[in-house]
């Protein structure tokens, strides 16, 4: 290729940016020689979004320079490197203030009060978005910190970049981080917060996956290794791949990120193809609304997913494994970072691990704010240093994954069940919960309850006996609906909260379980607000490719808002209603991903079994 | 690059029955829906894909159902199986198709694209459902006019990604275009935007060539129809070999009262599949000057 390079000039913070974070100009003389053109672009393009992330940290936006300087070291063009960069919301393409607080806007903190924040955030710091101070604010899609909103994020570019989560906030909180930024914000509660089982002694034997959340420290090999770490790889190496293929079989794990899908076939498809490399991606993007419990584990225990991991590479022949970690969880990045180094230090990660016989290593990529990057294929153009797009199946990750090549992608809990399965096999594993619905669940309760957090249960409590557990609806007030399954799941009305959470009782009501949202909603709150919410949060997450999604989730959102301000006729809202039916039913039918295909689930459900648009009419 | 359109020399491909519309089809493995389609007489709209692209599936225009997939299926890029069913007309697939012709017409303007009007006609298309256009959210903006040969006018553009393939890897290796931005704001621009003389373009035209709405349009053609001269059944078409070199690319010269008003290339040509060089594409300006001088 030859490429034509922008003439503005880098300044000197983004040279040392690019230089720690992609070294010099890698397009050395010899280069080409040696690797031959297009080989040289692939071996360079994954790392496009480190690079953009470098930039982003140390100045604050993506500049004109920075981005060319950058196409130069990895040659890549610039007008792709523009189009990678601008798809992601964390990334600016024009100057902005070094400090910004991310203010979150959505579903669980609605419940919690962030509408009455946002409002005083504006009163007190003016308008979001502003240029030409040192700090300003914007309002922001799920934080993933729903257990203790309203919550926001503060993030300072600079030499080193600055982040803190600050939880549950109030607008003072905001104006002092826009004026002296993130490190004013003393230690982040505990993790173990989020686990009120883990309050209890009766509560804290029930936990299996989180069992050692808040009992080991997360940043010591040694301490996780005498809580019983690394013994259920052991045993997987003793058992050899076939059979730890075969146990997580047996065991009938299947997927937690969402699809349901089962875990053990997919690591026999790609543990059968005769193609190298393998790969194995952890999906811990994280970023469906009123999810995070992924977060709470990585935090929690994180040598818990390293160890599941290696046991999956183990068994299905990867030798890389990639966790995509949503890029607004600073303190998840921290301790898997460390985790990481610590054991590949102690040969737990690398060339022979723990001298057993096979390689196995760990990279962290970070996601730069986008939902769509949580889709199985969508997750792969962003590791390589493309646009999250998902891509079109068949073909199937299991043949064509990351690099083309043959790919395991499985969520951080599904992944780190497979530890009791190594350790109690998996027919022990298939006796917990129901036959279809296996072993323990963590569930992420929020929204209206006194005790929201993560919560992890046998499949098989009924819904109520859920809110229950989370201390039930505050005093005085009453549950009027419960959202299963986040924004791409559904509502259930409060008559009708008597069936198991398990995988089939949730298809048998016509809702999902999703990735084990659980939000519930009391009378004190607007329904109409969240339904518009949802529906803002589709179309601004729409990657764009497909027109029923970028085209069907902007009118989706323009018919709802006409008929939730009330100001038309009954017959009017007759006619947007079926309007929203034929534009949600050519999303479900004729879009490319998953989220076109849920982004009228939740609407639909509201209007069907909430009457949630009766009498709305002016 | 364009592995779909290699044809595997020697090998002959075995060949693969499926159903479309209740009759049995008989196409060589490898083949397309969509291919199935054709050579079984039944139309469908596309619009991103290109004959001389590789698919990217993004329209959904020409979606069809397959019995036993979830969701509806896209004709230009799905394979065929042995035993498929695929039902291309019955409700379900009109009204996908329908409503990705209306969600279209409601946010881009369509007035260049003759093939998509005579669809939303038979499809029933009636964009106007959704409401005042004046405060819809749709692609409305002013024509980018930064050159003498070509105009981009993205409210036209559809985000078929025709362009972008047509000048990265699968064509021209100018890489001068990208899809940029996200969802309803994702768009086709340059780097930051630039102007196209700022931006790594080389002016051939390929991306004119496949855009399937006037949205890249020669520079003649948009002054003529700003001025209301603009008259196709008044043009003629002469094929010709380009002068300029000695590759012999075809031309398609288009001619309005004698003047060549823009050139496009034949896409069943076996080397340049209606890729040119800005001399082929534009170069006709200098044989007017001349012809004028
Ligand atoms: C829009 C969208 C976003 C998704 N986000 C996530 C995510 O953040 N984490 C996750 O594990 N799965 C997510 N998924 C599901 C993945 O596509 C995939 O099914 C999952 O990672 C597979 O892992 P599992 O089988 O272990 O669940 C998402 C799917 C869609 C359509
Ligand atoms: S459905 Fe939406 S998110 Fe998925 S590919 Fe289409 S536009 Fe992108
Ligand atoms: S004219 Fe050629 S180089 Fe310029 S944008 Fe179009 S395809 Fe790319
Ligand atoms: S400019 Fe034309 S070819 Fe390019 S994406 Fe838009 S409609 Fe397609
Ligand atoms: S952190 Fe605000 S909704 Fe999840
Ligand atoms: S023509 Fe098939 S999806 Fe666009």
């Amino acid at each position: 290729m030859d490429l034509r390079f922008p003439e503005a000039e880098p300044t000197l913070a983004e040279v040392q940016a690019l230089d720690a974070a992609v070294g010099p100009s890698l397009v050395a003389e010899g280069w080409e020689r040696e690797y031959g053109g297009a080989h040289r672009a692939e071996a360079l393009r994954h790392r496009l979004l480190p690079a953009l992330h470098a930039l982003q940290d140390r100045v604050g936006y993506i500049s004109p320079g920075g981005l060319g300087e950058l196409c130069r070291r990895l040659d890549v063009p610039p007008a792709e490197a523009y189009g990678v960069a601008s798809f992601y919301a964390m990334f600016s393409m024009r100057e902005r203030p070094v400090r910004v607080a991310h203010v979150c806007a959505d579903l669980a903190c609605q419940a919690l009060g962030a509408g009455a924040l946002l409002d005083a955030v504006q009163a007190q710091c003016g308008d979001p978005n502003q240029t030409g101070v040192p700090g300003t604010w914007q309002p922001s899609p799920c934080l993933g910190l729903c257990e203790r909103g309203p919550a926001m994020l503060v993030t300072e570019a600079g030499d080193p970049a600055h982040e803190a989560v600050v939880a549950p906030a109030i607008a003072d909180d905001v104006a002092v981080a826009l004026r002296v930024g993130p490190r004013n914000f003393g230690v982040e509660v505990p993790v173990v917060a989020a686990v009120p089982q883990a309050a209890t002694p009766a509560g804290a034997a029930g936990l299996v996956l989180l069992q050692r959340v808040g009992i080991v420290d997360p940043a010591s090999l040694d301490d996780y290794r005498a809580h019983g770490g690394y013994q259920a790889l052991r045993n997987a190496v003793t058992m050899g791949p076939l059979d730890v293929i075969r146990e997580v079989t047996e065991s009938n794990l299947v997927g937690r990120g969402g699809a349901a899908f089962p875990a053990g076939r997919k690591w026999a498809a790609v543990a059968n193809q005769p193609v190298r490399t393998h790969y194995l991606v952890c999906n811990a993007d994280e970023s469906e609304p009123g999810t995070f419990k992924d977060r709470v584990i990585i935090e929690g225990d994180p040598f818990s997913l390293i160890e599941s991991m290696t046991i999956c590479a183990f068994a299905t022949g990867c030798e890389q494994g990639y966790i995509y970690l949503r890029g607004e969880y600073p303190r998840a990045c921290e301790h898997l970072q460390h985790a990481i180094s610590v054991a590949r230090d102690h040969g737990y990660l690398g060339a022979n691990v723990m001298g057993l016989g096979f390689s196995f290593d760990i990279e962290i990529v970070r996601g730069a704010g986008a939902y769509i990057c949580g889709e199985e294929t969508a997750i792969f153009n962003s590791i390589e240093g493309y646009r999250g797009e998902p891509r079109n199946k068949p073909p199937f990750p299991v043949e064509v994954g990351l690099f083309g090549k043959p790919t395991v992608v499985n969520n951080v809990e599904t992944l780190v069940n497979v530890i009791p399965i190594m350790l109690h096999g998996g027919a022990a594993f298939a006796a917990v919960g129901t036959p279809a619905s296996t072993g323990t669940k963590v569930f992420c309760v929020s929204g209206s309850v006194s005790k929201p957090g993560v919560y992890e249960v046998p499949y098989g409590m009924t819904l109520r006996e859920m809110i229950e557990l989370a201390g039930g609806v505050p005093a005085g007030r009453s549950l009027t609906a419960v959202l299963l399954g986040g924004a791409a799941g559904s509502f259930v009305p409060a008559d009708d909260i008597d069936f198991p959470l398990t995988i089939e009782g949730a298809r048998e009501h016509n809702t999902t379980l999703g990735s084990g949202v659980v939000m519930v909603l009391d009378d004190t709150i607007d329904l109409l607000t969240f339904l518009r919410r949802i529906a803002a949060f589709f179309r601004d997450e729409s990657c764009g490719q497909c027109v029923p999604c970028r085209v069907g989730t902007v009118r989706q959102e323009e018919a709802l808002v006409r008929i939730t301000l009330g100001r038309q006729s009954r017959a009017e809202n007759e006619l947007d209603v079926a309007l929203l039916r034929e534009v949600g039913r050519v999303m479900r039918d004729a879009s490319i991903c998953g989220l076109g295909h849920t982004a009228w689930s939740a609407i639909e459900s509201a209007i069907d079994r909430l009457g949630a648009l009766q009498g709305v009419d002016a | 690059m364009n592995m779909l359109h290699e044809t595997p020399v020697g090998l002959p491909r075995r060949a693969v029955t499926l159903q479309i519309d209740g009759d049995d089809v008989k196409v060589p493995e490898g083949s397309t829906i969509l291919d199935a389609c054709k050579s079984h007489g039944t139309d469908l709209p596309t619009l991103c894909y290109g004959d001389t692209l590789d698919p990217v599936n993004a329209c959904r225009v020409c979606v069809v159902e397959v019995e036993g997939s979830r969701a509806l299926v896209p004709s230009c890029s799905r394979p065929v199986e042995s035993g498929m069913v695929v039902h291309t007309d019955n409700e379900r697939a009109r009204h996908s198709r329908k409503m990705v012709l209306e969600l279209l017409g409601s946010s881009v303007d369509l007035s260049a694209a003759p093939r998509v009007y005579g669809w939303m006609q038979q499809y029933e298309a009636d964009p106007s459902r959704f409401g005042d256009v004046n405060t819809m959210k749709t692609v409305r903006q002013p024509a980018k006019v930064d050159n003498d040969l070509y105009v981009r006018d993205y409210s036209r553009c559809i985000l078929c990604y025709k362009c972008v393939d047509a000048c990265g890897e699968q064509w021209q290796n100018s890489f001068a275009i990208a899809v940029a931005g996200r969802g309803f704001d994702a768009r086709i621009s340059t780097e930051f935007d630039v102007e196209l003389p700022d931006s790594a373009c080389v002016y051939c035209g390929n991306c004119i060539e496949v855009c399937p709405t006037g949205a890249l349009m020669f520079k003649t053609e948009h002054d003529m129809r700003a001025a209301n001269t603009w008259d196709e059944d008044a043009q003629q078409q002469t094929t010709t070999i380009c002068p300029y070199c000695g590759v012999g690319c075809n031309l398609t010269l288009h001619t309005q009262d004698n003047t060549i008003v823009k050139v496009t290339s034949p896409h069943d040509h076996a080397i340049t599949s209606g890729n040119l060089c800005i001399k082929g594409r534009f170069g006709f300006q200098h044989v007017q000057t001349f012809a004028r001088d």
